[in-house]
């Protein structure tokens, strides 16, 4: 069965895959709620969409970690649309972390963009879709979290969290028709990886939304790194014992 | 349980998905369940200043969208419960709302007390019972349940205990018995039960051949009979058309049942763990096999040939066994599958009920939509405000509703609709799902609404009281109450911990 996407929102789609999700999805014809911080990208992208002649756009700005915000304006914004059968979560952030560096405020702060913005969208969504028996969840994990990494100790708790959290919701969503979809880019040239060293493979924004939204158009529910070929390196990554895991130097 | 948030419902309160009990309607609703009366009061004081409305939820037995609120906030009672006081001599009980029928009777039955309106299974709590003003298959001689409740009280919009009874306060009192929960919440009832002197009842079958007889044996039965219940085969046409088979009820009088004492043990009222072998909790998935229309008129035809063919004799059966008739298959509602049923049921006046049923029937063929199970009963007059009893007789159907039907189920229960309202009958909110505003009106007539609604208006002036059912039947009781609606109340500080 194909998943129709018609009417999303899209958090964190002021930059990035967020970005390249919400125009291809205006592309095809959506209506599309855009939701970040930065209200002046907000009104780039939507901007460049309405150009572009396409589907309908609606911006709010909005910090994914003051949660209390997000039942109200999610109610709006389903309202703005009309309906609502998908959401895509592309909100996160990784601070540089030093070597030897231990600090809490940036591990917070990547548990609460990464991980707690993504329940406070999430679960609203998931309840409207189990009620109506049908919908999308799309959200941009990484493969950060498939181990624990010396490199980035909160960011990849924080990604393997949200795998998790999108398995359950996908096991406890599936009986309803509703399709949930995690994608796990390697590196895709964004902010968030610029300047970083010994990047390789390294994708466009555009080219991993091609990529999410194909995964998630089959709406069968499933996980995807993206692109394919890191299967290959993430196969050995996770049968690599941990007294040699322990040795690499990422 | 989704405890009161100390701060923000809006922000903070858990999301739900509800379903009626029907299963084919559903939303996402913000939902609390309050612990005690006060916490309940600070539910209503939060909402109202943020501009959410509130629907009461017990058990969820209501088969449509009577307990729920996708533009606001549903209100779990059920932890309101409890037996406050019983008196054993003169058979009154005073209970907190959550409190279901099965706890009822389960305190009452050892010393000769049964409820004296029960409706088909024992889960619904009594203040769902109460605002719905059940039915029971005795309702032509034992009235509704409203009729047993000697008082109540109603916490209303502005925190306030309101006591109700019929000669205190007795307008609101009619009012909110069958009022939908939009006048306040049901938090105490004083209720009159039955005198029983035995466990059991003797239970007589009668199967008829046709609708005609159907009606025929009822009516014979009628004088005579403590509880009448008909049960019909819809899937016939012509000369088979409303087949089915009748159950008489009576009470057992003092010493006609030697072991009548000894059924007064609630461990004999249990029903049978098992049926065919089968473990109960089961049976509904055996049932799914036969949920299709052949499979299902087969198995209805057997039911009535095995009536039609077995012992007329008199039988005794427990009470629990013979009210609670639903509650013999757990779950037995999940063989409908996953979109579910709706029940439409019609109350017809007495005049009319013949040739209105006859139509009914036939339709629900003509839309190739049989019922996959149909009830009969017999109603008298009562005198709530928004009762739905008349001098008549109703008639159940349950449909079962797939994603391919779903259409086609609504626009047959839209021409029943059509057909109840021109032979000048009504609908029950308890089961309703597809119900539209102008049948309400023509049914319920335009006076009683607007008492109806004066009422609500001076208990409840905010519109406080909404829920999803309210939405779509009774427009009028709805108020606006988006934040952008709802001025602040100065009085509520949503930040207080």
């Amino acid at each position: 069965m194909t998943a129709t996407l018609s009417k999303v929102i899209v958090v964190g789609a002021s930059s990035g895959i967020g970005e390249a999700v919400a125009k291809q999805l205006a592309g095809a014809g959506a209506s599309v709620a855009l939701l970040a911080r930065r209200q002046s990208e907000l009104d780039r992208v939507a901007g460049e969409i309405r150009a572009a002649g396409k589907g309908q756009v609606f911006v709010h700005a909005h910090d994914v970690t003051h949660f209390d915000e997000v039942p109200a304006l999610f109610e709006k914004v389903v309202s703005e649309l009309g309906g609502l059968d998908g959401i895509v979560y592309a909100s996160g952030v990784m601070p540089p972390l030093e070597e030897g560096e231990y600090a809490f405020a940036k591990d917070r702060q990547m548990v609460e963009v990464n991980l707690l913005g993504a329940m406070a969208w999430l679960n609203p969504a998931a309840a409207t879709f189990e009620a109506q028996h049908g919908g999308t969840i799309i959200g941009i994990s990484s493969i950060a979290g498939e181990r624990g990494r010396r490199g980035n100790p909160g960011y990849c708790t924080s990604k393997a969290a949200f795998s998790t959290y999108l398995e359950s919701l996908r096991n406890r969503l599936a009986r309803y028709g509703v399709n949930v979809t995690t994608v796990k880019p390697g590196f895709v040239d964004t902010a968030m990886t610029q300047g970083k060293p010994g990047l390789f493979w390294v994708i466009s924004p555009e080219q991993a939304a091609e990529t999410t939204l194909s995964v998630a158009r089959r709406g069968a529910g499933a996980q995807a790194i993206v692109p394919w070929r890191w299967n290959l390196v993430m196969g050995v990554v996770r049968t690599l014992p941990s007294f040699v895991f322990r040795r690499l130097n990422f | 349980m989704k405890r009161v948030p100390n701060r923000s419902l809006r922000a903070t309160a858990a999301w739900q998905v509800q379903s009626g009990f029907g299963r084919s309607v559903r939303a996402a609703c913000r939902t609390v369940a309050p612990g005690s009366i006060d916490e309940l009061a600070e539910v209503f004081r939060l909402a109202r200043s943020e501009g959410l409305s509130v629907a009461f939820r017990g058990a969820g037995r209501s088969y449509g969208d009577a307990a729920m609120n996708r533009e606001g906030l549903v209100v779990d009672l059920r932890q309101l419960d409890g037996m406050l006081a019983w008196d054993p001599q003169a058979g009154i009980a005073e209970v907190r709302g959550g409190l279901t029928m099965e706890g009822l009777w389960r305190r009452t039955i050892q010393d000769g007390f049964w409820p004296a309106v029960v409706p088909g299974t024992m889960f619904p709590t009594l203040a769902g019972c109460a605002s719905m003003n059940v039915h029971g298959k005795n309702n032509f001689a034992a009235g509704p349940f409203g009729e047993h409740v000697l008082e109540l009280e109603l916490l209303t919009a502005k925190g306030e205990t309101l006591r109700c009874s019929p000669t205190e306060n007795p307008e609101v009192f009619t009012a909110a018995i069958g009022g939908l929960g939009m006048l306040g919440a049901i938090t105490r009832l004083k209720l009159q039960l039955k005198k029983v002197h035995s466990g059991r009842l003797r239970v007589t079958p009668v199967a008829a051949p046709n609708l005609e007889a159907m009606f025929d044996a009822f009516e014979a039965r009628l004088p005579r009979a403590d509880y009448l219940v008909g049960w019909l085969d819809s899937f016939p046409r012509g000369a088979g058309l409303g087949r089915g088979v009748i159950h008489q009820a009576n009470y057992l009088h003092a010493g006609e049942d030697p072991d009548g004492a000894a059924w007064l043990n609630v461990e004999r009222q249990g029903l049978p763990p098992s049926i065919f072998g089968f473990p109960k909790h089961q049976i509904w998935r055996v049932l799914r096999l036969f949920r299709s229309k052949p499979t299902w008129r087969l198995v209805n035809a057997a039911q009535y040939q095995k009536a039609a063919w077995g012992s007329k004799r008199p039988y005794l059966q427990s009470h629990v066994a013979f009210a609670f008739l639903l509650d013999y298959v757990p779950n037995w509602r999940l063989a409908y599958g996953r979109e579910g049923f709706i029940q439409i049921q019609i109350f017809v006046p007495h005049a009319a009920a013949r040739e209105t049923f006859r139509d009914v029937l036939r339709i629900a063929h003509d839309h190739g939509e049989p019922s996959f199970l149909s009830v009969m009963k017999r109603h008298r007059p009562d005198g709530f405000l928004l009762t739905h009893a008349l001098d008549g007789w109703s008639l159940a159907m349950d449909h079962r509703v797939t994603a391919r039907n779903r259409e086609e189920i609504w626009k047959l229960a839209h021409d029943v609709h059509q057909r109840v309202r021109a032979a000048g009958g009504k609908f029950y909110f308890a089961k309703d799902a597809a119900l539209r505003p102008d049948d309400v009106l023509q049914s319920y007539g335009a006076q009683t609404l607007s008492r109806f609604s004066a009422i609500k208006r001076r208990l409840d002036p905010d519109g406080l009281f909404a829920s999803d059912l309210v939405r779509r039947v009774l427009p009028q009781l709805a108020l606006d109450r988006s934040p952008e609606a709802v001025a602040p109340d100065p009085s509520a500080d949503v930040s207080r911990a």
